[in-house]
């Protein structure tokens, strides 16, 4: 192949930092300008607000949707990040990844869809992961007042849960089941002035087939109150058992005959997205494929988003799926472990999702003989 | 046979041409580089993101990262005719009687040759700015439509709508179309010459692989050619109604290496097409035959232009090799 081809090979990572007014992005992201990490970072902004670095890579832009002329309401793209996005690339060295900030009442889903629909964005960058930032003290209120709120943490993959210091360890600990019961399969840290070592932000692979799954041990798994994702700097270990109790207090309350471990309609009754989880043994390749096509197709306006593992009968590979609405990506990951179970997992955090049907039509498409024996 | 004469550049070019008979090179660095008795080049801009030929006064508009708006002369002196700071300049056009026209965000500014400007308002972000052939019209390309303004007056604006993102924006040299590239994989026209009261006649052009990036009026407008596919897509336009119900040629065909850019010839009915191997071809519309004129190089080719008799052709790449190749040999 030509230099070109062989130095356009590489693509750009995108972290996309969303998160209500006041909940600290503009100071993580002067962190992130200012840390001594020795990487460039191109910015798109809204608003030059209170950025204090002079940075020439600081781009303002106003958010502009696309609606794509298909047909389909939740195929929305950001025109005004194709433009940037274009500009910035025909000099790359410039910079080694870029950030995009959106605004508080920003819905994060059409700057996902720009990196999958858009076929230059796509040649050139890749998403590397959508992070919301969660102002701890004023969440329930925001829940309250916002569909945009829920919807940041709904679609997140890394969750700041930010001013910390400003709620009691109580307060906290709800807040985080609530976060936890919007989004089971996020990375949640605990914040002060949006602290955080810069590595658990950046550069995460959440959008990629090969790595997505690969950092998340605890992904869907059946006790998977993942204390591990969920601690702060100035979180003790004793402390945070017990927020872990809180958090499975919360739940308790809620639908836990489910033996599938769904996270219900949230105990917080501001909360309209829920998940639900589903898991199952070996797949028939034949009945999921048309089985996530027809979901999407038809429940894609109400999925925001979902994650899954899949084991597929004779296959020696892992086949990892995501998707945004009704775009839907599958590749195959790597293969299975010796002594790894073989097991279907997947995940649909979204609205009005049918869970019972999900449960039913994902088992449908098991390829094991002890299904068939069901009917 | 043609031959070439190879300028490297170390980056992406975003705009190539002729003042006078010197070939100029605008690098999206901001370096604006030409070929006049030996390689001579001007800082330009603190990076350089729209660049056009203003054919009336045979200067170089530019508009950058900067904020600033610029000209050009052929001797390679720079005058600043705007300058909006921490703004990107994506869009600049040339008009008649020394205006010229810039945007950002969601104004489109005409200054006129006194130097004064005036701004017109749009809803959403302004994608395309063109002048009108004749009289002193632009037309903004914007989400679902374009708008036409004449610049001297105080009246509303003419709305062509068409949903969708319009992406760039162009009138026919005769100025009965209008013609956008849209966000979807298609052009769309408008027909401006309908009796008062008429119908607005769309034209569609769909059928695209990809974005069009490139669009070039042939000599007398009689043709529209396009890149966005493995061929150079070029529609009629000879008739009252244009391209309606009229297959496209399809000229320069390869197996699957896309066209990026098309610059029709100033004189024939040919077109040099170039592609995203960095190869270019030229092409007669007559009867479809091709020449070689460059073979693949390091990058896509993202701009080209003919000089004024239609002898020589400036080249650039998205990876900076550049050149002039001149047909008589």
């Amino acid at each position: 192949m030509t230099e070109a081809t062989t130095a356009a090979a590489k693509p750009i990572p995108v972290t996309v930092l969303t998160g209500y007014l006041g909940a600290g992005k503009t100071t993580l992201l002067n962190r992130i300008l200012s840390e001594n990490h020795g990487k460039k970072y191109a910015v798109i902004v809204n608003e030059f607000g209170e950025i204090g670095i002079d940075n020439d890579l600081i781009v303002e832009s106003d958010e502009e949707i696309y609606e794509m002329n298909n047909g389909c309401v939740c195929c929305t793209v950001r025109g005004d990040l194709i433009r940037v996005v274009e500009g910035l690339m025909r000099r790359p060295g410039r910079f080694d990844a870029i950030i995009v900030e959106t605004t508080g009442l920003a819905d994060p889903v059409p700057v996902a869809q720009t990196f999958f629909m858009d076929d230059d964005v796509r040649a050139k960058t890749e998403l590397d992961a959508v992070v919301a930032l969660v102002d701890a003290k004023h969440l329930p209120l925001r829940l309250k007042d916002s569909r945009e709120a829920e919807d940041q943490i709904a679609f997140a993959d890394v969750v700041l849960l930010n001013k910390t210091d400003l709620v009691t360890p109580e307060e906290l600990a709800k807040i985080e089941a609530t976060v936890r019961a919007i989004n089971p399969s996020a990375r949640i840290h605990r914040t002060e002035r949006s602290n955080i070592d810069l590595t658990k932000v950046l550069d995460q692979g959440a959008f990629s087939l090969e790595r997505a799954l690969e950092n998340e041990p605890h992904f869907l798994e059946q006790d998977h109150h993942d204390h591990d994702h969920t601690c702060g700097p100035d979180c003790g270990h004793d402390h945070h058992h017990h927020d872990h109790d809180h958090h499975h207090h919360d739940h308790d309350h809620h639908g836990h005959e489910h033996h599938h471990h769904d996270h219900a309609p949230s105990p917080i009754h501001d909360v309209t997205v829920q998940s639900v989880s589903l898991r199952g043994g070996e797949m028939n390749a034949e009945r999921f494929f048309p089985w996530i096509q027809k979901i999407t197709q038809t429940e894609g306006p109400n999925i925001l988003r979902l994650k899954g593992i899949i084991a597929f009968k004779d296959d020696p590979e892992r086949y990892v799926v995501q998707g945004v609405h009704m775009i839907i990506e599958g590749d195959h990951q790597r293969a299975w472990k010796d002594g790894e179970k073989h097991e279907s997992r997947l995940v649909f955090i979204g609205r009005e999702l049918d869970r019972e049907k999900l449960e039913r039509t994902f088992k449908a498409c098991e390829a094991a003989p002890a299904g068939a024996a069901a009917y | 046979m043609p031959t070439v004469a190879p300028l490297d550049l170390q980056g992406h070019v975003a705009g190539v041409a002729f003042l006078g008979d010197i070939p100029f090179f605008a690098e999206s660095s901001g370096l604006v580089h030409r070929l006049d008795h030996g390689h001579k080049t001007v800082e330009a801009h603190e990076g350089l993101l729209s660049s056009i030929r203003d054919e009336a006064s045979d200067t170089l508009l530019t508009g950058g990262e900067d904020g600033k708006v610029l000209r050009i002369k052929a001797d390679g002196t720079v005058s600043e005719l705007a300058n909006v700071p921490r703004k990107w300049i994506s869009q600049v056009a040339a008009g008649p009687q020394g205006a010229i026209a810039y945007a950002y965000g969601k104004t489109a500014h005409v200054r006129l040759a006194d130097g004064t400007i005036k701004d017109f308002a749009e809803e959403r972000t302004v994608e395309g700015i063109a002048f009108a052939p004749k009289g002193l019209r632009i037309a903004v390309a914007r989400y679902n439509g374009v708008s036409l303004h004449w610049v001297a007056m105080a009246s509303q604006p003419v709305d062509l709508e068409w949903k969708g993102a319009h992406t760039g924006v162009t009138f026919s040299p005769d100025g009965r179309f209008v013609v956008t590239s849209m966000q979807e994989n298609a052009l769309h026209g408008w027909k401006l010459d309908t009796k008062p009261g008429a119908e607005t006649r769309h034209m569609r052009m769909t059928g695209y692989p990809a974005k069009i990036k490139s669009v070039s009026w042939s000599a007398k407008g009689k043709w529209l050619a396009s890149s966005g596919a493995p061929a150079a897509i070029v529609w009629p336009f000879q008739a009252k109604d244009g391209p309606m119900g009229k297959a496209p040629l399809e000229l320069g065909t390869r197996a699957n290496i896309m066209v990026t850019q098309v610059c029709c010839h100033p004189v024939e009915e040919i077109a040099a097409i170039g592609y995203a191997d960095g190869m270019i071809m030229v092409v007669r519309f007559a009867d479809s035959k091709e020449v070689l004129l460059r073979r693949p190089g390091k990058g896509a080719i993202s701009a080209m232009a003919w000089n004024k008799n239609g002898r020589q052709l400036a080249f650039g790449s998205e990876a900076g090799d550049c050149g002039v190749v001149d047909i008589a040999g």
